[in-house]
């Protein structure tokens, strides 16, 4: 047991002494490495933000209901008990045409064309605020309520939502794509380096071999050369991530002040940093146990 | 119980080359021997099949009681820790100092720090180079580089010192100095195997001689 640590003490120094030995290639390779990292999880934490901003607008989903013209007054307050009585409904107001028009006259500045109509082509309508923002519960009621007599029209404002939220799926998916391929290039940059490696310390290790080493001992330093390399291009990933978000919330401040709103790029959690660092050595170590696997084979004994 | 012994032992390399053919004889702990024959005779082959650095086509070549034409690869760095080599072409690491070439076999057992500090320092203080051990191997003369094999190929203390050609590229001066420290080491129980095509030397020592003519003991 105390060999053992302290040939991963040795093995631990000497990794870090030979990339401290070669400074201009060690940071070449870690920024190769961090690139690749940097790309899918800097649109990962995008999407993160978009997601938020999402949910932000979309706390209350609505329903307009609008009824036929000729609705009489018996019918809207048939609705009207139907629609209070269904289940997922937070509140439910009523619109009455004439209320609607006076509304748009308000808001559009429309007061003249109103005034020129020979009369409301408004429809009275509910304005039902669902309970939650499941889109499957906002799918049914939107049915349910078609169904109801003198009932026009069903409006889902949440549509847009919808949509939002499919192509954040549909985001979501590429950054898997791009992660499992940037992946393998990591994969590819740390075997080839290690082989590198093997390729230099040849006389060390053939040496080490006839003085009685372990086939572990000798391969120990290259993981740890691998997994350090991954975790050094970990690092260098997330600081192009934070780096250049911190970068874009200085721009996107200005464009935020213009439309009068409040929102900035949330910067990565430390959950999320630690996932990066431990999947980049976990890849690291894939790259040089393949690379060892291939090239470490001892020769001679056929 | 012999230290050392081969039993019919052959080795065809790939592409039909015979090394040795039926080669058999045994070594009592504690012996210092002489394996000589022309370049290409196999004596090179010979102690690489002891050492498990090659793997001998026909018959058992014993180690300590072990077989190693069949030990499992795992086993084999065992094996070697208890032999000390002094191959032609070994070479000393450049990148580091006399001191730490003589440690590597120590790190690689993992020995204590201080304790194997202790042991390369009385290595190399036998082979005469202790006031070098801060320096450079390169700047070493062919003689002191010759030493400083020996030093790492005896730190580990080995039962058995295998050395191939070890005064090939000295004067005789050197070779002699050389020659010296394997009979000292042989006299504090070390088993030596020297293999050599250099006559002379071997009539400067009354030991054991083994011939090899073309792959087969003479």
């Amino acid at each position: 047991m105390r060999v053992w640590l302290q040939h991963h003490r040795l093995s631990l120094a000497q990794t870090t002494a030979r990339l401290a030995k070669s400074p201009f290639a060690t940071t070449l390779n870690v920024l190769a490495i961090g690139v690749a990292l940097a790309l899918p999880f800097g649109v990962y934490c995008l999407l993160a933000n978009l997601e938020t901003l999402s949910r932000k607008v979309s706390v209350d989903p609505e329903l307009t209901i609008f009824l036929a013209k000729d609705a009489p007054k018996a019918d809207i307050a048939a609705v009207e008990s139907r629609l209070k009585g269904s289940r997922g409904i937070r509140s439910v107001r009523f619109v009455s045409r004439e209320a609607a028009l006076a509304e748009l006259g308000r808001a559009g500045g429309l007061q003249e064309v109103i005034a020129s109509l020979p009369q409301n082509p408004l429809p009275d309508a509910f304005v039902v605020t669902l309970s939650s923002s499941d889109p499957v519960l906002a799918e049914r009621l939107e049915i349910e309520f078609k169904s109801l007599p003198k009932v026009a029209y069903v409006q889902a404002d949440s549509a847009w939502v919808r949509r939002l939220d499919a192509l954040l799926r549909l985001g979501r998916t590429g950054v898997a794509l791009l992660a499992v391929l940037l992946g393998v290039a990591l994969v590819a940059v740390t075997f080839n380096t290690i082989r590198l490696q093997i390729l230099t310390q040849r006389d060390e290790i053939e040496l080490c071999r006839l003085i009685g080493a372990t086939p572990a001992y000798i391969r120990r330093p290259f993981f740890y050369l691998g997994s350090m390399l991954g975790l050094l291009g970990g690092l260098a990933a997330i600081g192009i991530v934070v780096g250049g978000f911190a970068y874009l919330n200085r721009d996107l401040a200005t464009l935020v002040q213009l439309y009068g709103a409040d929102f900035q790029l949330g910067f990565p959690t430390p959950r999320e940093v630690g996932t990066v660092l431990g999947a980049a050595a976990a890849l690291g170590w894939v790259g040089a146990y393949l690379s060892v696997s291939r090239h470490l084979r001892e020769p001679g004994r056929r | 119980m012999a230290i050392i012994a081969l039993h019919q032992v052959s080795k065809r390399y790939p592409g039909g080359f015979e090394a040795l053919k039926a080669v058999s004889f045994s070594v009592e702990p504690g012996e210092m021997l002489f394996l000589t024959g022309h370049s290409g005779a196999g004596k090179t082959t010979l102690l690489k099949l002891i050492a498990a650095i090659e793997r001998a086509n026909g018959g058992t070549v014993l180690v300590n009681g072990q077989n190693v034409s069949s030990m499992r690869a795992s086993a084999i760095p065992y094996l070697r820790r208890n032999l000390g080599l002094v191959f032609q072409g070994q070479k000393l690491l450049y990148d580091r100092s006399v001191f730490e070439n003589v440690m590597l076999p120590l790190v690689v057992t993992g020995q204590p720090y201080r304790e194997a500090a202790r042991r390369a320092r009385a290595a190399l203080d036998k082979v005469g180079l202790l006031a070098r051990e801060k320096a450079n191997p390169v700047t070493l003369s062919g003689g002191e580089q010759q030493r400083l094999c020996v030093a790492r190929a005896v730190v580990n203390r080995p039962a058995v010192l295998l050395a191939d050609e070890p005064t090939a590229s000295l004067d005789a001066a050197y070779a002699d100095e050389i020659m010296e420290m394997f009979i000292a080491f042989n006299q504090v129980g070390v088993t030596v195997l020297v293999a050599t095509h250099d006559q002379q030397l071997i009539g400067k020592y009354h030991k054991r001689v083994l011939a090899l003519d073309h792959g087969r003991l003479q």
